[in-house]
């Protein structure tokens, strides 16, 4: 790594801890429209766990719950053991539409969280520019979020989340969008820039090989349930895609999702 | 902004436009053309130029000219400030579009230049009453489209900012309002244009000074080159607004990508196109497509 995102890992060194997201015999969903009910799932602190299920499944509905956007419909959320009462900086999310302002050049929006924390602006940029830096960014940070790539843009929102020092990152298909390679790319950086965060992550997907890689454990979302939650084989080999033990796991889940 | 900067030939062009309309006009009346149309009571392009010369040397003009400015600008700016802050809150409430919505919805259609009466009874002076006209005239378009622009906000945005902890004001200050600027200077332009017909008519029918004033009293004295100097005056004052609104609206909105505009809207249409053809029974082509892309993922 260059030394502007070791400044980055300076500036950022005192970054919290993880924390804990529990779910207990939660339905969740719009009022008159539970997406997901039933839901028992403890997330612990620096743990990344990833969640997999076709689409229209209730992924994005989890997270949202966990992200404070929508309330339980029945049932308990709580963080470290107090009920999430609505979002805050403490649980960023990612979407994988393009969710950074248009209006905002890349650096910019990485600003808004820290501007949002009452940092001073020679501050907000400094630590914008070096997360910028730290997903390889440093050369468009001036520019607005249409003149850059697809994949740019999610690494820039993947700064701009992280930038505000969270404790949990919800993610949600941020690569859905993506072709295979920056797909892949994107995977192995994300792996680098959490390390070292400690931050919470849970990962929504419905790529099976995504959830694997990255995931400590994986749980199976699937027919309004919460199916099943899976380790993911330790020490993980995350390049090694031939591992017996994940190719197991693989086709359990694989079987699991019914495809 | 789709092509490259207006280039010398589309200038010249321009100029030739008007250049030839002055000609048509002086030919028409200079020759005495009486068809169906008359054209011999019309004052031709010379006695009208004749007509502007005396009154740019004499002191009335500058002072109609300074009094429907500053009443249009007053009038147009209230309308901008509480267009937008009205256009937001009915917008983002339910409680404001349940309270307001009635009552804005009636007082709309009625044309700001029949409220002349309210105007005379509710205000002291002629002058606030002309710029209570010329306010109402831009209020309502301000504010439509206010709405429209806020209501058709990405929802991402804001949930964005909602999970950085940002509060309110900082989705107002920070995703709302830039937001739905693009759309709220679709409205201003309608707004000063309305605005000028209505400071105008306004004037003409209470004024004490003003183009519009000075137009009709022009016409009253049987002055028709006097008239035609002061339509002549309406218009490149019109002009020179709008063209300031544009202006600033497109600084103020440069972020928009607008030479991706044409591509992208074209793109998805041949993208579902190449979908349903592929795949004829599809009843949604793009939820199609999404399935499709979810096999091949899972």
């Amino acid at each position: 790594m260059s030394t502007s995102s070791e400044t980055a890992t300076t500036s950022t060194g005192a970054m919290a801890r993880g924390t804990r997201l529990t779910l207990r015999a939660a339905t969740l969903g719009r009022p008159g429209a539970p997406a997901v009910s039933g839901v028992d799932l403890d997330v612990a602190p620096g743990e990344i766990l990833t969640v997999v299920g076709p689409s229209g499944c209730g992924k994005s509905t989890l997270l949202r719950t966990l992200a404070g956007l929508l309330a339980p419909l029945d049932g308990e959320a709580d963080q470290d053991g107090r009920p999430l009462t609505g979002p805050c900086a403490d649980r960023a999310l990612v979407f994988q539409e393009d969710a950074l302002l248009p209006w905002r050049t890349l650096r910019a929006n990485v600003e808004l969280p820290l501007a949002i924390k009452g940092l001073a602006r020679a501050d907000r940029r400094r630590q914008a520019e070096s997360w910028l830096a730290r997903v390889g960014l440093t050369e468009q940070s001036g520019q607005l979020p249409h003149r850059v790539s697809g994949g740019q843009r999610q690494r820039a929102q993947l700064a701009r989340a992280l930038a505000g020092r969270p404790r949990a990152v919800l993610m949600d298909e941020p690569f859905g969008a993506l072709d295979a390679q920056t797909r892949a790319g994107m995977q192995d950086l994300l792996v680098e820039v959490l390390h070292g965060t400690g931050a919470t992550v849970v990962f929504v997907t419905h790529d099976v090989d995504e959830a694997l890689f990255l995931g400590d454990r994986v749980a199976l979302l699937g027919n309004g349930r919460l199916t099943a939650v899976r380790e993911v084989p330790r020490p993980r080999d995350r390049t090694a895609r031939d591992d017996p033990a994940r190719l197991a796991l693989r086709r359990d889940v694989l079987s699991s999702l019914g495809s | 902004m789709s092509r490259p900067l207006p280039t010398a030939g589309r200038y010249a062009l321009r100029v030739a436009s008007l250049v030839v309309a002055l000609g048509v006009w002086q030919a028409l009346t200079g020759l005495d053309i009486d068809l169906w149309l008359r054209f011999s009571q019309f004052p031709t392009v010379t006695d009208v130029a004749h007509a502007f010369a005396d009154r740019l040397a004499g002191p009335d003009y500058w002072t109609d000219l300074t009094d429907s400015l500053t009443r249009i600008l007053s009038g147009f700016l209230l309308a901008a400030v509480l267009g937008v802050a009205t256009g937001v809150l009915v917008a983002r409430s339910r409680l404001a579009e349940d309270l307001l919505g009635p009552v804005l919805e009636v007082v709309r259609p009625i044309p700001a230049i029949a409220l002349v009466p309210v105007a005379i009874l509710l205000f002291p002076s002629n002058e606030q009453g002309i710029v209570f006209i010329t306010f109402t005239a831009a209020y309502f378009p301000v504010l439509v489209s206010t709405r429209h622009a806020v209501r058709a906000l990405t929802p991402v945005w804001e949930e964005a900012v909602l999970t950085m902890g940002g509060g309110r004001w900082r989705i107002l200050g920070s995703v709302v309002l830039p937001g739905a600027l693009p759309g709220i200077f679709g409205g201003l332009s309608v707004g000063i244009g309305v605005s000028w017909i209505c400071v105008i008519s306004a004037e003409m029918i209470s004024g004490q000074y003003g183009v519009g004033y000075r137009t009709w009293q022009d016409y009253t004295v049987v002055d028709y080159p006097g008239v035609f100097v002061g339509m002549v005056t309406i218009g490149v004052l019109g002009w020179l607004t709008s063209t300031a609104v544009e202006l600033l609206g497109r600084r103020l909105t440069r972020w928009l990508p607008r030479t991706s505009y044409d591509t992208g809207a074209r793109r998805p249409r041949a993208v579902r196109a190449v979908a349903s053809a592929r795949v004829p029974k599809s009843a949604a082509p793009a939820a199609k497509t999404k399935e499709a892309r979810d096999e091949h993922l899972v």
